[in-house]
């Protein structure tokens, strides 16, 4: 353990909240480097605006600690702990101007009013709503609206800044463009942010950073890339992007797992590499659809090339989307198979009906443990 | 919306109802003009001469004054208590606050003979019986149910996300109720303490047990006079406290109003 906590790095410890017998938070715990933009993801009410609220000191956990730099703030009130928030609905003062809504959090410090002026008029600038200042909350729209609210939390330089779902209430375009001006003003700033939503592509756009949540709990921690391309459970390989995934036994040879589904006709899908889960066991292998090579079926026997593994099965369908053709292909054990293919490698002739080949390359192939409702099931 | 094909009959309903329930009070204002010396029906000819008697009656102003002076502390006191309370009850989580909302509330509920005869018994004890300070004391007890329901209806429809951002900015529990929560809940707070006003300046039957012939209330010195020999000053009072309720009440209604826009 490193004993050197700069500012604006967060700890969650282990914390736990539950109300009344139901569980909200068990056990989560996470670290932000200074300066980290990290995402908590999942659907609503798995738990992540709670953590949020456990961190702002909006709410107690029944257990587990907060840290921010080298103090433990899980006993101190909100009001102390010198982090942002933004909220979803704004939550802007109905009866202050913007101006003296993002003069507010320096009013309560007991800033002279002179320094108040200089820094409102520069927050207003970095929201990019110079001129805004005497209006209203109710005479802006919802992207100004948030603007300020973004501003009110960044005038008083929090450490850390909290965002919950801040575009929920924006449509699709505002958010977009919110979106860059939040990445923008997280990289002038370097500002520690840890932002809440359910949008996955809001989450894999802007994050440094991502926290898959479940159930009360983070089931992965990591980059984008680490959760798309080794993710830990079949549940974060199915949030994140599209996945066939094949259920089936494990017969480990050698280097080769070979998992074979339950079904008649079995099918086999071959692994690379070592194989961490014993042999004979339940297990998941997980193919994302852009790994998938669709080719025409050849006559006679198909043979895979070495390294790839090879299904065969007819075209149910073909979704044609511009960059990419999406095959919806039938498995011999009744099953359906997705794969995406570039519009540079797509055979445009192959169509409904057709027989065609389904190869990947082996290390594309990605072993997970069987979940665990599906184990007890087949036991 | 239903389509009531009786909607005519039903508005008739309605008037009529609303002429039942304001009748007696209306037919007091004509008395109050009249030019004879008794209180009669029909008034006979228009003169403001009851108007002057109660200005110029010693026993009728002092009554005025001491009913406009109880009814002001009152409105003071109920809405600084009842607003705390109200605070408590919806904010507050703690062990047996159902409890204290219906004790609290209480008041509506007994009646109010009961609460003048126990009030008249302690306040004997404490020998503040024919005090102002017990008499706004006891009106302050009628009063706070309104002022809790009415601040309490204020604080529902409340965003509590304003106190939460307000706390995450820095600002304490006590600057995030006089900077964020009092401002946006005042036209609740303001109507509320009308209300508590017109409680106490219409409020009769806790006034004749513990008022004395110095400390007097308006409604307390009409009952008074109707008993001995009826005089048309008392119409003229009783469409002064009439007048003055209406205003109290209309104001509380606007400042209802802005708080749901």
């Amino acid at each position: 353990m490193t004993t050197t906590r700069s500012a604006g790095h967060l700890e969650v410890r282990g914390i736990a909240k539950r109300y009344d017998k139901v569980s909200a938070v068990d056990d989560v715990s996470f670290r932000m480097a200074p300066g980290e933009f990290l995402t908590l993801l999942g659907a609503s009410g798995s738990g992540k605006t709670t953590t949020l609220k456990i961190i702002a000191g909006f709410e107690a956990p029944d257990s587990g600690e907060v840290w921010l730099g080298e103090q433990p703030i899980t006993q101190l009130p909100a009001h102390r702990r010198n982090i942002g928030v933004v909220f979803q609905n704004y939550a802007l003062f109905p009866h202050l101007t913007a101006a003296e809504n993002i003069a507010f959090p320096l009013r309560v410090r007991g800033i002279g009013k002179a320094e108040r002026a200089k820094r409102v008029r520069h927050a207003l600038a970095t929201v990019r709503l110079e001129g805004t200042g005497d209006r209203y909350p109710r005479q802006l729209s919802g992207g100004q609206q948030q603007r300020v609210a973004l501003a009110r939390a960044l005038v008083f330089e929090p450490q850390v800044l909290l965002m919950d779902e801040p575009m929920g209430a924006l449509d699709k375009r505002l958010r977009e463009a919110l979106q860059l001006e939040i990445m923008r003003i997280h990289r002038e700033l370097g500002i520690t942010i840890c932002y809440v939503t359910h949008d996955q592509e809001e989450a894999l756009v802007m994050s440094d950073r991502i926290a898959i949540y479940d159930d009360g709990r983070i089931r992965q921690v990591g980059t984008a890339e680490e959760l798309y391309e080794l993710p830990e459970s079949v549940f974060v390989a199915e949030f994140m992007g599209e996945s066939n995934v094949f259920h089936g036994t494990l017969d480990g040879k050698g280097k080769v797992g070979r998992l074979i589904a339950p079904r008649r006709p079995p099918i086999t899908v071959s692994i690379d590499g070592p194989c961490p889960i014993g042999d004979g066991a339940d297990a998941v292998v997980v193919v994302r659809p852009e790994r998938i090579r669709v080719l025409r079926r050849r006559r006679g026997d198909s043979e895979p090339e070495p390294g790839r593994n090879i299904l065969t099965g007819v075209v149910q369908d073909v979704i044609y989307l511009g960059s990419d053709r999406r095959y919806l292909v039938a498995l011999p054990d009744g099953s359906t198979c997705q794969a995406r293919v570039g519009a540079a490698h797509a055979d445009p002739g192959i169509g409904r009906g057709d027989h065609v080949e389904l190869t990947w390359d082996r290390a594309d192939a990605i072993l997970l443990e069987a979940p665990a409702a599906e184990r007890e099931a087949t036991s | 919306m239903n389509r009531f094909p009786w909607k005519g009959g039903l508005h008739s309903v309605v008037a009529l109802i609303a002429i039942f329930l304001l009748l007696p009070t209306l037919v007091v204002i004509p008395l109050s003009f009249t030019e004879g010396t008794l209180l009669r029906w029909p008034p006979r000819g228009f003169s403001l001469r009851w108007y002057e008697i109660l200005l110029t009656d010693q026993a009728l102003r002092d009554a005025t004054l001491k009913s406009l002076e109880v009814g002001f502390f009152t409105a003071v006191a109920a809405t600084a208590i009842g607003t705390s309370t109200a605070l408590g009850l919806t904010r507050g989580r703690f062990r047996g606050r159902q409890l204290t909302s219906s004790l609290v509330l209480s008041p509506i509920v007994v009646p109010t003979v009961i609460t003048a005869i126990g009030t008249y018994f302690v306040f004997v004890r404490l020998g503040i019986v024919g005090t102002t300070a017990g008499l706004v004391l006891a009106h302050t007890v009628l009063a706070l149910p309104l002022v809790i329901v009415s601040v309490t209806n204020s604080l529902r429809s409340f965003d509590r996300n304003l106190e939460l951002a307000a706390a995450s900015l820095g600002a304490g529990p006590l600057t995030t109720f006089f900077r964020v929560t009092l401002p946006l809940i005042a036209p609740g707070v303001a109507a509320s303490a009308l209300f508590a006003f017109i409680t106490s300046w219409d409020e009769i039957v806790v006034a004749l047990f513990i008022t004395d012939p110095v400390v007097r209330t308006l409604p307390v010195v009409i009952f008074n006079q109707v008993r001995s020999g009826v005089d048309p000053t008392v119409a003229a009072a009783a469409t002064l406290l009439i007048l003055v309720t209406v205003i109290a009440l209309g104001v509380a209604l606007l400042a209802r109003r802005r708080t749901m826009t």
